[in-house]
């Protein structure tokens, strides 16, 4: 008997250290971003761009990769977000929400979903050569917004379902078309739009293999679609290559600001989501 | 009543959150008999039964103060050993819950937990357990397929035998034949009159038939305080409280 | 709309002829058993044996699931079954905020933290000489990245265990722990698998976090501590160089489609899991 009380406790304490190690590991990450990044921060940094010899130490900032962050990420969210309001509206209003076809919609979304990056990259790659675009902001745009659809339409899907299936169902409308129908289902779950939007605008601005191939690099801000454009990461990425250890520096302030940003991002969304599902239980 | 009672319940307060479940319960429980504890639903019939077993240990914001003695041991005691204390109660809840194994493991499970038995001993308890739920002669040939294929009646059973194999000495049921056919029912009351010879059996039903059929004294409790508690016939055809009164008067006919 | 609807899905198989499409070169060039198993890497020569880049995936992936499974079984058991409500509302946040930070700072972290914790405190007990940058690396850096995907999952899938089962357990006189083993592990497996194979899917495609960490050599990896270069990685490293030489495109598109093949496959099987233990559950 004492043997199984021993058991329980030694599991107990195994388990506890574990849920802190997982927990913890979230502080982990932000700490020591925030401890080595925190002395290389100042204005500069997120006021200019780079300044000639950036990269071996000099003057500059930033400013570049965080517009053209904000321009991809941006970008990509609005051309998703036409895209996959009508696909969630149609898998949901038009095809009725729970049958066969509907569901294996569901899925081959769910197989997008688990795409890696890098393969929608590669992919974006292929048609920008197809179609003859070069690296620029108008290729990131499109790389990231493949990789943002299925989250989008996977965040709206989950969203529509929570409105009550009478609302939803277009048979029971009082001679209102489904189109009518979708107009008041769009309106009751705005807090959701808010939701996924913040969503893949936070999974869009953090990726770097999407971008890697297809936006290209600048140390100006993009003022075309058809120039290249610096993304945040791939600052962080090049800076933290250089062996100038000013610039290493510059490194982990860049990703200080990266993981505020997305931070923020997270935070409000998750924030925004416990709101809008208020009359979910726990 | 005899004069060392099983249970013996003393000024037992059950809150949860804000909610008091049970106000100031004290009664003893009889040895080797049939207790069924009625009343409507939601007055904390099954709060009740459960703080036997110390099964409302785990409940979020639960609050129990008093005593339960079992054996003359409180069993609320901050030393008392909570597994051992469970295994001297078997439970039987509203719908069966086997185990995801076997059907003789589920009888062997508890066996197993408590010491290293033999695997002849265990044979020998799988097969005493099976035949005295009747179920013996329905399940000896697939003793090892899964516990989820029998019907919900030899589920219910397949519940009471394992149960029983750890050796308890009382059992609890909390309505344990409501999700049961009617044949399945009488088979299980039948069980419980049988079982009576060995130990000492709390029900908790509000079928107050089942009530009449099976059990030896009855409680009736309303709004978490015992309103009264006596012999079976005598409750239910002499109340002497308003309240009981009112709760059986549709049954006496 | 409907059409839209359709060619979004149908990306997926758009994606899978594009990259059989650029492909094409370099299955020409070598039969497709030889581009699996060899490990001579020499794109000058013409010479493209993916076997390194196959090894150091499952190696990285290895490592983070070996890491990871243990950690969050624990933890997901301690959230659901130990843990006060209060200290839940605390904890589970955090662990869901691991998945919100983007894989470039993952990266940051690893070469802040994680590659001098190897080279300064772990290799020396086992190996003369490290630089840090390993497949351990990768592995550690992965495993804290697949944290929240395992622990949501198997933490769902605890919570569909109904209470009831527990009880039963637990008036059989069995702890808290032994309820865990016996009963509970038993019905959460096919959860867990799932989980498992949704984070190896996953880890397979992590890119950059493992590109920064790795090491990267072309060589097949023989212990934790050597350096290792997975397929997400040599497509993203070598993309800059692969116009210029002959049929590198195509081999990298080859490690491309690799990839989105395998993790398709293993998306598939643990959806399908899934499905099937949410109809069990419906019955």
């Amino acid at each position: 008997m004492t043997r199984r009380k021993l058991e329980e406790n030694f599991f107990r304490v195994l388990m506890l250290l574990s849920i802190i190690i997982v927990a913890g590991s979230f502080f982990l990450i932000v700490g020591t971003i925030f401890i080595k990044g925190v002395p290389f921060m100042n204005w500069d940094m997120i006021t200019k761009i780079p300044g000639g010899g950036f990269y071996i130490g000099k003057e500059g900032g930033v400013l570049n990769a965080i517009i053209g962050s904000l321009y991809v990420a941006g970008g990509a969210t609005i051309l998703g977000l036409l895209i996959s309001i009508p696909v969630a509206i149609y898998i949901n209003m038009y095809l009725g929400s729970r049958n066969v076809i509907a569901n294996s919609l569901r899925i081959a979304f769910d197989v997008l979903f688990g795409i890696p990056s890098i393969v929608y990259g590669a992919f974006g790659f292929l048609i920008m050569v197809y179609f003859g675009i070069k690296a620029s902001l108008l290729g990131g745009i499109v790389a990231v917004t493949l990789l943002v659809i299925p989250i989008l339409v996977r965040t709206l899907d989950e969203v529509i379902l929570t409105v009550p299936k009478e609302l939803r169902d277009a048979s029971l409308a009082l001679g209102a078309t489904r189109w009518e129908m979708s107009k008041v289902v769009l309106r009751q779950i705005r807090p959701g739009i808010f939701t996924a939007i913040l969503l893949s605008f936070g999974r869009a601005i953090g990726d770097v293999a999407s971008v890697l191939f297809t936006a290209g690099f600048s140390d100006n801000i993009p003022t075309s679609l058809h120039q290249p454009a610096a993304t945040l990461p791939l600052a962080i990425f090049f800076q933290l290559g250089s062996p100038v250890e000013e610039v290493q520096g510059r490194a982990y302030a860049s990703a200080l600001i990266l993981t505020i940003v997305v931070l923020i991002i997270t935070v409000l969304s998750s924030w925004l989501a416990k709101r809008f599902s208020k009359n979910k239980i726990q | 009543m005899t004069n060392n009672p099983h249970i013996s319940v003393q000024h037992l307060n059950v809150s949860i959150g804000n909610n008091d479940i049970l106000k100031d319960i004290t009664i003893n429980i009889p040895n080797k008999k049939v207790i069924s504890i009625i009343g409507p639903s939601g007055c904390g019939k099954t709060t009740l039964l459960k703080s036997f077993n110390r099964l409302l240990d785990d409940t979020p914001d639960v609050k129990i103060t008093g005593k339960v003695l079992v054996d003359g041991e409180n069993i609320y005691d901050p030393k008392a050993e909570v597994t051992h204390i469970r295994k001297k109660m078997g439970l039987l809840s509203q719908r069966p819950y086997p185990l995801p194994m076997s059907i003789y493991d589920n009888v062997a499970y508890g066996p197993r937990l408590h010491g290293r038995p033999k695997k002849v001993e265990l044979d020998e308890l799988v097969e005493t357990q099976l035949k005295a739920t009747g179920l013996w002669n329905e399940v000896k040939d697939r003793l090892h397929a899964p516990a989820t294929r029998l019907s919900i009646g030899q589920q219910q059973r397949l519940c009471l035998a394992r149960g029983l194999a750890v050796e308890p000495e009382i059992i609890l049921g909390d309505e344990s034949t409501s999700a049961l056919d009617p044949v399945s029912t009488s088979i299980i009351e039948d069980l419980f009159i049988h079982l009576k010879q060995k130990y000492t059996i709390v029900l908790v039903t509000h079928i107050l038939r089942q009530a009449r059929r099976v059990s030896d004294y009855i409680i009736f409790v309303y709004m978490g305080k015992i309103i009264e508690f006596g012999p079976t016939e005598e409750l239910l055809l002499n109340p002497q409280k308003e309240l009981t009164k009112e709760y059986v008067k549709g049954f006496i006919s | 709309m409907l059409l839209l609807t359709i060619s979004s899905v149908l990306v997926v198989v758009a994606i899978g002829i594009g990259l059989y499409y650029k492909s094409a070169p370099v299955l020409d060039h070598a039969s497709w058993w030889h581009l699996l198993s060899s490990s001579e890497w020499k794109p000058l020569k013409g010479l493209f044996g993916f076997l390194p880049f196959i090894m150091g995936t499952l190696w990285v992936t290895g490592i983070s699931i070996i890491i990871a499974l243990p950690l969050c079984l624990l933890s997901s058991f301690y959230i659901t079954e130990y843990a006060p409500q209060r200290v839940r509302k605390i904890l589970v946040p955090f662990v869901n905020l691991l998945s919100g930070i983007p894989p470039v700072i993952f990266g940051v972290w690893g070469v802040l933290f994680i590659i001098p914790l190897i080279q300064n405190h772990i290799a020396p007990h086992f190996v003369e000489f490290s630089t840090g940058y390993s497949v351990l690396a990768g592995g550690i850096v992965l495993a804290v990245m697949i944290f929240p995907l395992i622990v949501s999952i198997v933490c769902e899938v605890l919570n569909t265990i109904p209470k009831e089962l527990k009880e039963a357990s637990l008036s059989l006189g069995a702890t808290k722990w032994e309820t865990i083993r016996k009963v509970y592990i038993r019905k959460a497996t096919p959860g867990i698998i799932a989980a498992t194979v949704l984070a190896i899917s996953r880890a397979f495609g992590e890119t950059i976090a493992v590109l920064m960490v790795c090491g990267n050599n072309a060589d097949v990896p023989h212990s934790v501590f050597d350096s290792g270069y997975p397929l997400p990685a040599l497509i993203a490293n070598n993309y800059g160089e692969m116009l210029s030489i002959p049929m590198y495109d195509s081999a990298l598109m080859f490690a491309a489609l690799l990839l989105f093949i395998i993790i398709l496959l293993f998306n598939i099987i643990s959806r399908v899991i899934l499905a099937r233990l949410e109809r069990k559950l419906a019955a």
